[in-house]
């Protein structure tokens, strides 16, 4: 009897070792542990936005989860990336990870100051398996894909970067003033300009009709003016006989910034050439502005949660006014994508990839579309999700403004190194057209910027 | 013979210098030397990139000769740049100069306790960082929530454009940096002050002189070496001006505020063109030095006018 409860529990116990063993060997086939890089510690660089604010809160989870220890600094646009440029061009590998944008990927990897994450991702010793990568909408992801090639689309190449949230370009508006002025919504250009001209001084002095960006750089250029420069039907460059040529002397493209020049002297700010994302985002917000042309979520951060700005739950959301002629399906938001790459001479990359994939998961993401206010989820689960379509939907015309411009949305500039010279350029003009006596014509103005912006991309050969 | 062999080897271990004595002058001019050689390496760099077609985007460059330059004369943006730099340094420092030389004269007139207070409360602007100060003008000209623009709703002038106008930024500046350096010229002014003689004007008071005649015959000359020196600091700085354009408009509307630093900063670190942002360093480097020479010859003869070494 003895004999036969021993071999019992000895045969128990086997087969609990093997089950055991194979349990644990199960676990050990993915060969992924988010211990690896345990006291490892890495440096990033953040811009100042909601969406850096969500992946600082959530800090402290990653650090308990990997043991891998985050110094962090954060810098308002005006700055960041110059800030970043220094840091980058000093090659000494800090900071590990970076915010970045689509537009910058076209001169940091060209400089090689970016690391390919193509590696990282199909690795699976390095990558979570619940990381999904397929679950990023595809036209945001692929907008940090390019070949490195002057002039050629993204989409094709390394994947430089990956995305925390993206923009698309629209109108918000703010929907108690409209109501108690009894006007109408404005769906074309022209309406826009009268709106914006009737609610000139809406409520007393200072308040004004439509809040746009206005300084001398590149983020002056890249929201709504480029939204509608497309809708429009106007571009920046075209390929001709292996060079790049530049276009913003065509027809569409003076048309549009005469239209443009008009509407800022008509409802713009008094301190427009000084307003950046936060001055106009904030206008709205304070009730000062009537108006806002500019990404999807500036508007959205003024409106949730409750406490967000003096007019939060009063601002809705609508597309892009259409010229004359066009119809919705013409419309052409531009796209920005706020993301984060590895700097290809970061001494811990491994841990920086860590650290990348974690913040750009569908867990994480899941948690940043709604709790962490970061509304333009580049994650379709995430977009999918009745939690996320309660709370971004709360807001009015928001998800139904996203729908319509989504089919059209992309990077509406060519793809190319001097990107940042030729904005800087662009935005300079277009100061000098709304403020000074400069140019006889907006006409003379786009042929002289047209012809220095051709200088200025001469060395550029596209294969 | 021996004895005058012997002699003459002794005279000779006489004249030896030791080691010590003969190293000391080298070991005096070192630390000068170590100094001029760190503050060279700089310049002499700076000359070899401008030559060159050094950029942060490509890790290789070459040899461009005198490209950059040519290309830097020739272009209507660095011309506007130097214009826009010899403007903004002629309003500041002439504005800042008189001012710190008024107000330097009240407080010394005045020289009880109320001028002490002044002139502790009058050094804060010199404490706070100009980019600092540039952020709080920043705030208090917003048309929204400024007390600048309270302050002139009560005479019915609304929406000032301040630094968003082209025809008014040049004067935002100026008022910014007036507010921030006045008090660097009335610091010096005031010790300048200070120091003058008391004969003089007690000779000047027995002889029945106006304080009109005791200023321009008295103060001003003995006062010419500290003004120079204030004019001197304030000018060099003037010319080199970042922080305040930078952080203002970042030398908007248009180009109306691009000096040469400004645009400098924004070829060689914005459009990551290093070695055609060089020329403007370098021009505005000799300008300035120029000038320093200028002023450091005529507050020389001014100094010794008023040791009375020379009429």
């Amino acid at each position: 009897m003895k004999k036969r409860v021993l071999s019992v529990l000895l045969s128990t116990a086997m087969v609990a070792t093997m089950l055991t063993g194979f349990t644990a060997s199960a676990d050990e086939g993915s060969d992924f542990d988010w211990k690896a890089y345990d006291g490892t510690t890495i440096n990033v660089a953040f811009n100042e936005h909601n969406y850096s604010k969500a992946v600082i809160e959530k800090l402290p989870e990653f650090e308990e989860l990997t043991g891998i220890h985050v110094e962090y600094s954060s810098t308002p646009e005006a700055n960041y990336f110059d800030v970043l440029n220094v840091s980058l061009s000093s090659r000494s590998g800090n900071p590990d990870v970076f915010m970045t944008g689509a537009y910058q990927v076209w001169e940091y990897s060209t400089a090689g100051y970016m690391e390919p994450l193509d590696d990282y991702i199909n690795d699976p010793t390095k990558t979570a398996p619940d990381y999904n990568f397929d679950d990023f909408i595809p036209a945001v992801v692929g907008a940090l894909r390019w070949d490195m090639v002057p002039g050629h689309a993204v989409g094709e190449g390394s994947q430089w970067a990956l995305p925390m949230g993206w923009e698309m370009n629209n109108l918000a508006y703010n929907k108690r003033v409209f109501e108690e002025k009894g006007i109408a919504v404005p769906t074309t250009t022209d309406e826009l300009l009268q709106a914006a001209t009737d609610l000139q001084e809406f409520a007393g002095s200072g308040s004004y009709g439509i809040a746009l960006r206005g300084t001398r750089d590149w983020a002056t250029i890249h929201p709504g003016y480029m939204s509608l420069f497309a809708t429009w039907g106007a571009q920046d460059f075209a390929i001709e006989d292996g060079k790049l040529v530049c276009k913003l002397d065509s027809p569409e493209a003076i048309a549009m910034t005469d239209y443009w020049v008009q509407l800022i002297k008509a409802g713009g700010s008094p301190q427009w050439s000084t307003y950046t994302w936060y001055e106009a985002g904030s206008d709205l917000g304070a009730g000062k502005a009537a108006m806002l042309f500019d990404a999807t979520c500036n508007g959205y951060f003024q409106n949730y949660p409750a406490d967000a700005s003096a007019e939060a739950g009063n601002l809705a959301w609508t597309t892009i006014p259409l010229p004359e002629g066009k119809t919705e399906a013409d419309m052409k938001a531009n796209v920005w994508v706020w993301s984060m790459a590895m700097n290809a001479d970061s001494k811990n990359k491994d841990a920086a990839w860590y650290f990348l994939q974690y913040f750009t998961s569908p867990d994480y993401m899941q948690w940043a579309g709604t709790e962490g206010a970061s509304p333009d989820t580049p994650r379709q689960s995430v977009m999918d999700s009745d939690e996320y379509k309660e709370v971004v939907g709360a807001s009015e015309g928001y998800l139904e403004a996203i729908e319509a411009l989504a089919p059209n949305a992309t990077i509406q500039f060519t793809p190319q190194p001097y990107f940042f010279e030729c904005t800087t350029e662009w935005a300079a003009v277009l100061q000098d057209l709304v403020l000074t006596d400069t140019y006889s014509s907006t006409e003379e103005a786009m042929q002289q910027l047209k012809a220095n912006l051709d200088t200025v991309v001469s060395d550029l050969v596209v294969e | 013979m021996k004895e005058q062999k012997t002699n003459s080897a002794a005279a000779s271990e006489l004249n030896v210098v030791p080691f010590k004595t003969r190293v000391r002058p080298y070991l005096i001019v070192a630390p000068a030397l170590i100094i001029t050689i760190g503050i060279m390496i700089p310049f002499v760099m700076s000359i070899y990139f401008s030559l060159t077609s050094y950029s942060f985007r490509m890790p290789v460059y070459k040899f461009v000769g005198l490209n950059n330059w040519v290309t830097t004369l020739q272009s209507s943006t660095f011309w506007q740049a130097l214009w826009v730099t010899v403007r903004y340094a002629f309003f500041s420092t002439v504005i800042e100069m008189l001012l710190g030389l008024g107000v330097a004269m009240m407080l010394n007139n005045l020289n009880n306790k109320f001028s002490k207070i002044l002139r502790v409360a009058l050094i804060f602007p010199l404490m706070v960082a100009p980019i600092t100060a540039t952020i709080i003008w920043q705030l208090m000209l917003n048309n929204s929530v400024g007390i600048v623009e309270k302050f002139l709703n009560i005479f019915g002038v609304y929406n000032f454009p301040w630094a968003a106008g082209a025809s008014t930024a040049m004067l935002t500046v100026v008022m910014i940096d007036v507010w921030i350096n006045t008090s660097f010229c009335m610091l010096l002014v005031l010790a300048g002050l200070q120091s003058l003689p008391k004969s003089p004007f007690e000779s000047a008071k027995i002889d029945g002189g106006s304080p009109w005649f005791n200023f321009v015959n008295l103060t001003l000359p003995m006062l010419k070496p500290s003004l120079y020196i204030a004019l001197l600091f304030r000018l060099m700085a003037a010319l080199q001006e970042y922080a305040v354009i930078f952080g203002l408009t970042k030398g908007g509307p248009g180009n109306t505020l691009m000096n040469l630093s400004l645009t400098a900063y924004q070829t060689g670190f914005h459009f990551q063109k290093f070695g055609a942002a060089l020329p403007y360093i370098l021009v505005l480097w000799l300008f300035i030095n120029l000038v320093a020479k200028q002023i450091v010859k005529r507050q020389r003869a001014a100094q010794r006018q008023a040791l009375g070494l020379e009429e």
